[in-house]
């Protein structure tokens, strides 16, 4: 029995998968807290969408696949800013319109050179297969993402919270902006090798939106959200290797059942402790 | 700045146009100086809100300047000069935040690079709880107060920047009596220590009751100064155009018997009126000839 549970860990390309997915599932999940409080949860699947291109011209042409990713990620954030105020269309439709055109142009690339980088690869992410190359991509990227995070996090709950404060006492709201546009850019780029374009905006917002519904401090709502992140990132990982299944699904659907159980017996914010308060009221009443 | 020296608002030909071509404020132009608490006086869509974003430099006036204490909006706010309360209308109440968080976030300006509050910080910050009677709720998820309290908490944070300037957006929509006699009050002691507090409104009666000052304001600036000057009706008609709601007693079914014992009653929309013995009266006679001559002949009965 013992020896089952151990195999997959003999094996040096499940502890390379299993230690990225943690790291990754970690950081996403770190960076998920203030996605979801600041609003951008589609913006975070637009530019997980949109950086499919630049990693079809940056493999085809030999680049490291981050800056390929990153470069029209970023495009594709400011497209959509672009589009957003010159045009009367509304923000959804702006996203929609941009992030598809995006995906489209890296399908569409990658199907006319189809020998540099395989279409379910970066569709449905590939941790098994990562080069070592790729894993050091994604440690710089995530060491960076932490390092930023651990030390702005306070400006960035601020800006999340109230921009307006923010300006008022003299911080730099723009630059805020663009750091965490930037962050969100940069982790897509990085979750799209465990989990792949489809399923990167859960690792960024699932873990966050579970975490709310927990606590009702920020402090608090980063720690549950990463340990959460982390943990089913291991697991998930670790147990594709019995289910022979995909890494990413496996990681998404625990978090989705994490989600489930948060929704349902949540100590306050619960729907169990909703009904409760209902029927204490009615017999107040 | 020195402590002491009274701090100095200046808005000078003030122009503010935004993308679309519109122009929110033309030729704006006035001065203030602390301590005072002026009201902020206009409809909606007068430039109230455009004026303070152009204090606290969210939109860049396309001509003209703001002055604070002598410098452009930009160092005075990095100077910590600027305060503001916001509507509550603005603010994410399910944000996971305490009372306590927000009011330290009034001290971001004084802290270091991360932000770590020191000794010193979270001194004023609780002392800007209690001046405001809401330090026992500091550890409460700021969604679980009510609208007064929520209000209070924000004022607690403007209160713990320690800013000379004060901007209030509209700080009494949806306050209940304690919480707006707090503000006032709070608003007076500050004046006294010499801060300038910038109120926009558009509840016209409690103008005359706390503010020293008024600027009158319809897409430029109408009148600014002492409000026994400014808060004339000539002027506020101006300001308000046929948007001001009229009660004339001399026009109404209101008549001689009920002497000065007329009740009032205004929720900021058209006055309701109640006579003597608590009858309602009418703004116009017309259409209440008979409520009018039924009264008068009571009132020659007695």
């Amino acid at each position: 029995m013992i020896d089952t549970l151990l195999t997959p860990l003999e094996y040096d390309y499940m502890l390379k998968a299993i230690a990225v997915s943690g790291l990754i599932g970690g950081v996403c999940a770190f960076l998920s807290c203030f996605i979801t409080l600041k609003g951008w949860s589609l913006m975070g699947d637009a530019l997980s969408h949109s950086v499919v291109p630049g990693v079809a011209v940056a493999y085809a042409v030999g680049w490291p696949f981050a800056a390929g990713a990153f470069g029209t990620g970023l495009l594709a954030a400011v497209g959509m800013a672009f589009v957003k105020t010159k045009t009367r269309l509304r923000e959804d439709a702006v996203i929609g319109v941009v992030f598809t055109a995006f995906f489209a142009l890296g399908l569409f690339l990658i199907s006319i050179n189809p020998s540099s980088v395989d279409l379910r690869t970066i569709v449905f992410g590939n941790i098994l297969g990562i080069s070592d190359p790729d894993i050091v991509q994604v440690a710089v990227i995530s060491a960076v993402t932490l390092a930023v995070l651990g030390l702005k996090w306070r400006d960035l709950l601020l800006f999340c919270f109230d921009a307006n404060q923010a300006r008022a006492i003299g911080l730099n709201v723009t630059a805020l902006h663009y750091t965490l546009l930037t962050l969100l850019s940069a982790t897509a780029v990085a979750a799209l090798q465990t989990v792949g374009a489809c399923l990167v905006v859960a690792m960024l917002v699932t873990p966050g939106a579970t975490a709310y519904l927990l606590t009702d401090r920020f402090g608090r709502m980063i720690g549950l959200a990463t340990a959460m992140g982390v943990g089913t990132s291991l697991v998930g990982a670790y147990a594709s290797y019995f289910f022979d299944g995909s890494t990413g699904g496996c990681i998404v659907t625990l978090q989705s059942l994490l989600f489930g159980c948060a929704l349902i017996f949540a100590p306050k914010h619960g729907l169990r402790a909703a009904r409760r308060r209902r029927q204490a009221a009615a017999l107040a009443a | 700045m020195k402590a002491d020296e009274p701090v100095e608002l200046q808005v000078n030909d003030v122009t503010v146009s935004y993308a679309n071509g519109m122009v929110a404020l033309r030729d704006a132009s006035f001065r203030l100086t602390g301590g005072a608490i002026c009201g902020l006086v206009g409809v909606n869509g007068s430039g109230k809100s455009t004026l303070f974003k152009a204090i606290m430099d969210f939109v860049r006036p396309v001509r003209g300047a703001v002055l604070i204490a002598g410098r452009p909006v930009r160092a005075a706010l990095k100077a910590n000069l600027v305060a503001y309360v916001p509507q509550s209308e603005e603010v994410d109440w399910t944000f996971p935040v305490s009372v306590w968080d927000v009011v330290l976030m009034g001290r971001y300006g004084y802290m270091n690079f991360l932000r770590r509050p020191r000794a010193e910080d979270r001194r004023i910050a609780e002392e800007s709880l209690t001046r405001v009677g809401m330090l026992e709720y500091r550890e409460r998820q700021i969604g679980e107060l009510s609208g007064g309290q929520k209000k209070r908490v924000f004022l607690a944070r403007a209160l713990a920047q320690r800013s000379r300037v004060i901007l209030l957006d509209e700080p009494f929509t949806g306050v209940d009596v304690t919480t707006a006699t707090t503000i006032i009050e709070l608003l007076r002691e500050l004046r006294a220590a010499g801060h300038l507090m910038l109120v926009s409104t558009h509840n016209l009666g409690s103008v005359p009751e706390f503010c020293d000052q008024v600027v009158l304001i319809n897409r430029t600036v109408l009148a600014a100064g002492p409000t026994e000057e400014v808060f004339t009706e000539a002027n506020l008609a101006r300001a308000f155009g046929g948007v001001l709601r009229h009660f004339r007693f001399d026009e109404s079914t209101v008549q001689k018997h009920d002497g000065k014992a007329v009740t009032l009653l205004t929720d900021d929309e058209r006055p309701l009126v109640f006579g003597k013995d608590g009858h309602l009266e009418y703004s116009r006679r017309a259409g209440h000839e008979q409520v009018v001559e039924q009264r008068a002949e009571a009132e020659d009965d007695q």
